[in-house]
């Protein structure tokens, strides 16, 4: 099964392609980092995902100028950003907000709730969506925090200027 | 004035974590595999976090109730005993179940082990409920969400076991323990494989003008406009057309959620002893959200206040809640 | 073949809510042609529908005993309401007939006296065939969404047990019950207020997805598969593992049309691809499935070899 990544409310962003490679590329360092330590840290996370280890899930926020590239294999870890023009052929595809995405991410908010509201959309492999959503609500505290304070301050401020550039609306 | 002791869901140990820190008075879960009604993937417990979270609830005082509220198919029901022969190694407070053979294999083998009935059975009169509790010792009743009110105040009466009836959640319509609608479509069955619309069998498709169907091993369950708020894709929810209805309608039941809040004093009045939320599968935001308000609801009745009880229609299905048949039976 | 000659073809009981004239030209046409051995009567899915018929239901049972038809009542699946509790309780102290129960509230009231075991009543398991021989039961109707292993397992242990073992080879599959009533509801009233306007499906009313596709039939508070369950191919391996009965549901088609094909099935007078074509043919556009019997999609047709 596959999913394209061209959502119908994308927001007009100044995601021309240069911005997008660029961004991209600032951002990199800090997801290998953050899904190595969570991977560490939660292994029993990889059990729960079963078969779906295997899987390229793309994780889509809206507003950003890239999509996010997941493939949850404990022997060869891949989580990066891709301009959506270069992103995979995905078996499953999550999309919205990014803060919605991020809260998700830390149980702060029901998927289950955010897609009868529609705000949150998936499409391709359901069974891989529900399967990272169980794996991931499995994992006890903030992600979002870990990976703030693994970066002290610096981590921080992208995580702050993230959420000030893309309020949740 | 009864206990009405909160029930919680637990998909996995963080979620039972959440519903016990959060006041749950017990909590209900199952195994990773078909003994359970929630057999859904990546979701319940190995035996080892079985173990652990036995420990935890009862360092804090909850219970753990474990779900093995299916139908074992001749030739596998080794797998059933097996479970609750592990359950009981680890100290589970309840079996719930439905199948008779599994009853009667906890009766013998595990007498000191409390059977509560599970929705599965569908026993919904004082007969069917008293055939369970003396044949196999049961001491709750999980009672069909199809009865009112004045329905369940005489069913106490004529019963020797503990009422539970859920008071929020999915809101199942068909008896419970007697639907085939999954296997139907999906070769997977609700009763003897725990599965009910299962991912794998589901798609999502987006078409052009924003709407969304969803699909169920390639059946069209639904079709919701842009702006329109989305539901499982279940069979039982789904909207088909009729000779009289050819414009399509909810055959069935519309998305919608129980919730029952405004209902608890009455249900506490009823002899309800126990309150069921349902939603193993759901995440431990929603875990936490409900079962706060609900434990505080309950206190606050309990102490004689007006119970204050929290908006709670956003983690609702098609974000829409119905007291269902508890209010009247016009529902049917 | 000595093993087929002695399975029983049965004709379960109309789950729909046929007019008290139609069900006496049915059952009479049964009682003169159909090759059946015994009949289900009684109703069993909605509890208003019964006084309808309870008045035909002695005349409709001395003409098929005459015919030499063994008579068996059904009690309802769903038991709720008070006037439930006493119809299920009235069926179940009956000593005339064998009864059929299908909720267990009627095996409350049975308690050890002999009945059988209805397909509404879930036994999925040799475990929980036992209990039930235990209690009295004499003869049991598996699950229609039994995959063969299991409804091999389930028929050996009740054979040991000395019960009949029963299994629905045509007809609607029972896919859920309610309380509600859809067909009340499709024409926007409520089950207390129906008008009994489910008579006017006598095969059930269909549902079909938006995109045309048909799904479902309503049956008050029964919804059924679309299709007809059909096993004529799979005959000789459930009589061949030693299941007793086997169940014709009715149909609003030719039901002694399908009877007479079941029993040459049985009998091996006709070819299997005749048969089949006749069948194919009586069954007009509804589309026959077998899934549930390959533990596939229930309204699947998994085509098979003929059996040797």
């Amino acid at each position: 099964m596959t999913a394209n990544t061209d959502p119908v409310h994308r927001p007009r962003l100044p995601g021309q392609r240069p911005v997008a490679r660029l961004s991209a590329a600032i951002v990199q360092p800090v997801l290998s980092r953050v899904v190595r330590r969570v991977a560490k840290s939660h292994p029993s996370l990889f059990a729960r995902l079963g078969p779906h280890q295997k899987t390229d899930y793309i994780i889509d926020p809206v507003e950003l100028p890239f999509a996010l590239h997941l493939r949850p294999d404990p022997q060869a870890l891949i989580f990066r950003a891709v301009p959506r023009d270069l992103a995979p052929v995905a078996g499953a595809a999550i999309r919205g907000r990014f803060m919605l995405l991020l809260e998700l991410v830390d149980s702060e908010e029901d998927g289950d709730a955010a897609f009868f509201s529609r705000d949150l959309e998936v499409t391709g492999d359901t069974e891989a969506v529900v399967r990272l959503r169980n794996a991931l609500d499995d994992v006890d505290g903030s992600i979002a925090e870990e990976t703030a304070n693994m970066f002290g301050a610096p981590g921080r401020a992208i995580l702050a200027r993230l959420r000030r550039s893309y309020p949740a609306t | 004035m009864s206990l009405a002791e909160l029930i919680c869901p637990a998909g996995t140990p963080a979620a039972l974590r959440t519903a016990v820190d959060a006041g749950a008075d017990a909590v209900y879960c199952g195994f990773q595999d078909a003994t359970n009604a929630r057999n859904f993937p990546g979701l319940n417990f190995t035996p080892a976090e079985l173990a652990e979270s036995v420990a935890y609830a009862h360092a804090k005082g909850a219970k753990v109730l474990l779900a093995l509220n299916t139908y074992p198919p001749a030739g596998k029901v080794d797998l059933w005993r097996q479970a609750a022969d592990t359950g009981a190694r680890f100290g589970v407070d309840a079996f719930i179940v439905a199948d008779m053979g599994v009853a009667d294999y906890i009766a013998r083998t595990h007498p000191g082990i409390r059977l509560h009935l599970s929705v599965q059975a569908a026993a919904s009169s004082p007969e069917a409920i008293r055939y369970y509790c003396e044949n196999f010792g049961v001491k709750r009743v999980v009672l069909p969400r199809i009865l009112t009110i004045p329905e369940i105040r005489e069913i106490r009466k004529e019963i020797p076991c503990e009422i539970e009836t859920f008071i929020f959640g999915n809101h199942g319509l068909m008896v419970e323990g007697r639907c085939s609608l999954t296997n139907y479509l999906t070769g997977q069955s609700t009763n003897m494989d725990g599965v009910c619309s299962p991912a794998s069998d589901v798609e999502y498709v987006r078409h052009d003008d924003g709407s969304m169907s969803s699909q169920l091993a390639g059946f069209t369950i639904d079709c919701f406009g842009p702006d329109e708020k989305a539901g499982y894709p279940t069979i039982c929810k789904g909207r088909y057309a009729a000779p009289h209805r050819p414009e399509g309608y909810y055959a069935f039941e519309e998305p919608i959620s129980l919730n029952l809040s405004r209902l608890l004093p009455e249900l506490i009045e009823a002899g309800v002893h126990a309150f069921k939320i349902e939603g193993r599968q759901r995440s431990k935001s929603y875990v936490r959200n409900v079962v706060k308000a609900f434990r505080a609801a309950v206190d606050d009745i309990r102490a004689g206040r007006e119970a204050n009880i929290a908006d709670l229609v956003a983690l609702t299905e098609g974000q829409k809640q119905t007291q269902g048949a508890f209010e009247t039976k016009k529902w049917r | 073949m000595a093993v087929m000659k002695m399975t029983k073809l049965t004709l379960g009981p109309i789950a729909y809510h046929w007019s008290a004239e139609r069900r006496r030209d049915f059952y009479a046409s049964v009682a003169d042609e159909a090759p059946v051995d015994e009949v289900y009567l009684g109703e069993v899915i909605c509890s208003k529908r019964a006084p309808f018929q309870e008045a035909e239901l002695p005349t409709i049972i001395e003409r098929l005993e005459r015919a030499g038809k063994r008579v068996i009542l059904s009690s309802l699946a769903e038991v709720m309401l008070k006037r439930e509790r006493k119809a299920t309780e009235d069926l179940a102290t009956m000593d005339s007939h064998e009864i059929e129960i299908n909720n267990a509230a009627g095996l409350y009231a049975r308690g050890k006296q002999p009945h059988r075991i209805g397909p509404f009543m879930n036994a999925y398991n040799e475990a929980t065939i036992k209990w039930m021989a235990d209690q009295g039961a004499t003869h049991v109707v598996l699950p229609t969404e039994l995959p063969f292993p299991a409804i091999d397992a389930a028929t050996q242990a009740a054979r040991d047990l000395g019960l009949g073992v029963e299994v629905q080879v045509f007809g609607r599959a029972s896919l859920a019950v309610s309380a509600r009533c859809y067909h009340a509801r499709a024409h926007g009233r409520t089950k207390d207020n129906c008008q009994f306007v489910c008579e006017d499906d006598s095969d059930g009313m269909p549902l079909t997805t938006s995109d045309d596709r048909p799904i479902l039939r309503v049956n008050g508070i029964q919804t059924q598969s679309e299709s007809y369950v059909d096993l004529m191919r799979e005959v000789t391996r459930l009589t061949g593992n030693g299941v007793t009965h086997l169940r014709l549901m009715p149909q609003a088609v030719d039901m002694v049309a399908v009877a007479q094909l079941y029993r040459s099935a049985l009998d091996g007078s006709l070819d299997l691809p005749e048969v089949e074509a006749m069948l194919r043919q009586i069954c007009d556009k509804t589309p026959l499935s077998n899934g549930f019997f390959y533990g596939e999609a229930g309204y699947r047709r998994i085509a098979t070899a003929s059996p040797a």
